[in-house]
């Protein structure tokens, strides 16, 4: 079963701290391989915190581990990950005249990854 | 290299230095005091989360100042490499800029110079549009101080500096009792528009959650508003996610104000629109002036990475996404941008300056990156210079070395830097190359 959502790769502190104490380190890490859910959709897809999802863009394809978004921080239908490596292998090359692949924004197809898989 | 002073900098003494400047984002806060022994900074006062990650991360770290497809060599041996690199190239690129001095940026465009090569700053992916747009409609601005002392109307679209740069509000934005908003925060009204709700927006009187991509919509709306146009309040809902009435009160209220600013961010720019986004709100801040004082400021990122598009612009007459190919500046975003050029397939060599484009790009951009010869300078391991011909280690700027940088209002302000490092700086091995580069050039 897979689903569309609009996929926003962003900053976080986390992600900000982690490029200081080096990008090869746990932080940064971790940290931009974690996808945030809506509480909401978290539900109505049977997704835990831990479980794994796979996103497809016409870019390209990655697996990664949800997590609930905390309090209203998402409304339904959006997905957030701190920028990495993760969020530029769903980006398109396509700048449009304007030097900036579309880098937020992007719509994804979302397939839970389930344990038999 | 040669001039690190070893004693001073073994010894246990603690030393302050006051009013140091942090780098790591656009806020280029000046005011940090930094508690250093030998070549640790064990405490910065003042900094932020980023700010304190950024000084104490940054020990003087063993192993050699260059590697040359991975093994050790000597700064001579890695400056020869990369000029005979960069001047047997046809079509170089010279990319990143943004983390560094502007001693520096000018250096790294006069080699895109002699060598007739792109240069183009991390600019392209972040406000590039910006620009784009400034040249469009111009650009009502003002300085960080005059938000401070006269902003009441603060609004924040598409940015989140409670996480990317966490002192704006203390500092500059928000919080400060300034010459005409003296009880300070209760004197300013704050908003901010996304698609979601971000730590910023919790600090917001008034939250706007627009839908995403709508954001070419929602400023057309307001736009319209505020020249008296009216609007069919069905389609403004469908297509912005908020009803007319929450923007008719907004557009009333950014007419009010004394002195209104919107500081946007990459949720403009880098959503679809683009610089057509930007372009609407550059002329929504332009039309208020109808009204009242209105100015508009792009939350830049690097710490200096305003800096790169003042020296680029300088130096070619343009910000970023420059060809000197003919000897003459060309710019064109999306034809001689560090994305297409390597989307594309078209650098057969490049020289990458304190920006790490192989964990920041396209998948395209970094297999063909990764494909041909290039240089990196940067104090840290990157993937960028895990993968490079020549990798420079160098030491950071505004810790190890001095220079100037530019706050993201476009004021420039000098580094104190803690502590010297045995690794040279960008500023000496880039003017080793351009010096190697003119040699080889001439000899042709
Ligand atoms: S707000 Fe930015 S410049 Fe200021 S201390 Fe934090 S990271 Fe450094």
């Amino acid at each position: 079963m897979t689903e569309t959502f609009v996929l926003i790769p962003g900053r976080t502190a986390r992600q900000g701290c982690g490029i200081s104490e080096g990008k090869f380190g746990d932080n940064y890490q971790q940290e931009t391989n974690l996808l945030l859910v809506a509480a909401a959709d978290m539900e109505r897809l049977g997704l835990q915190d831990g479980d794994r999802v796979r996103l497809t863009s016409p870019a390209g394809q990655v697996e990664v581990p949800v997590t609930a978004a905390k309090r209203d921080d998402l409304p339904a239908g959006l997905l957030f990950i701190p920028y990495g490596d993760v969020s530029c292998r769903l980006m398109g090359g396509d700048t449009h005249g304007s030097g900036m692949p579309t880098s937020k924004g992007l719509d994804v197809q979302l397939e839970p990854i389930r344990h038999d898989q | 290299m040669s001039n690190w002073n070893q004693s001073a900098m073994t010894s246990d003494e603690l030393r302050i230095v006051k009013d140091a400047t942090c780098t790591f984002c656009g806020c280029v806060c000046d005011d940090i005091d930094l508690h250093v022994r030998g070549t640790k900074i064990e405490k910065a006062q003042r900094a932020c989360v980023l700010g304190t990650a950024w000084f104490l991360n940054h020990e003087i770290e063993d192993g050699p100042s260059c590697l040359i497809e991975g093994k050790p060599a000597s700064v001579e041996e890695g400056i020869e490499r990369s000029a005979q690199i960069l001047a047997g190239a046809r079509y170089p690129l010279i990319y990143g800029l943004s983390d560094t001095t502007s001693e520096s940026q000018r250096v790294a465009v006069a080699i895109a110079d002699w060598i007739g090569g792109n240069v183009d700053t991390t600019s392209s992916v972040c406000h590039g549009p910006s620009g784009m747009a400034v040249q469009g409609v111009g650009e009502v601005t003002c300085t960080l101080g005059e938000v401070r002392n006269r902003g009441d109307f603060i609004m924040f679209w598409g940015a989140n500096p409670a996480e990317s740069h966490p002192r704006h509000f203390t500092r500059y934005s928000l919080m400060p009792k300034g010459m005409f908003v003296p009880n300070g925060r209760k004197d300013r009204t704050c908003v901010v528009v996304d698609v979601r709700k971000t730590k910023s927006a919790r600090a917001a009187d008034l939250f706007l959650q627009i839908k995403p991509r709508a954001d070419f919509e929602a400023l057309w709306t307001l736009r319209a508003l505020v020249r008296g146009i009216d609007l069919d309040a069905q389609q403004v809902e469908h297509e912005t996610g908020q009803p007319l009435s929450v923007w008719q009160d907004l557009a009333e209220r950014m007419k009010a104000a004394r002195f209104g600013v919107v500081f946007f961010g990459m949720g403009l720019t880098m959503t679809r629109g683009k610089h057509a986004n930007t372009e609407a709100l550059l002329a929504l801040a332009r039309d208020l002036n109808k009204y009242t004082r209105f100015t508009v400021k792009p939350n830049r990122g690097h710490g200096n990475v305003t800096g790169a598009d003042n020296v680029v612009a300088w130096r070619t007459g343009f910000p970023f996404g420059v060809n000197l190919g003919r000897g003459y500046p060309r710019f064109n975003p999306g034809e001689y941008t560090a994305s297409d050029i390597l989307g594309r397939g078209e650098a057969d060599a490049a020289l990458i300056l304190a920006s790490d484009p192989l964990a920041n790009f396209h998948q395209q951009a970094r297999a063909h990156l990764q494909s041909i010869p290039y240089i990196a300078l940067d104090p840290k391991e990157t993937p960028t210079t895990r993968h490079a011909t020549v990798a420079f280690h160098v030491a950071a700027y505004g810790i190890n070395v001095p220079g100037t940088v530019y706050r993201m209002d476009d004021v420039p302000i000098p580094l104190r830097p803690a502590f010297e490092s045995p690794h040279p700086s960008d500023y000496t091995i880039l003017t080793g190359i351009e010096r190697r580069v003119r040699q080889l050039l001439h000899a042709k």
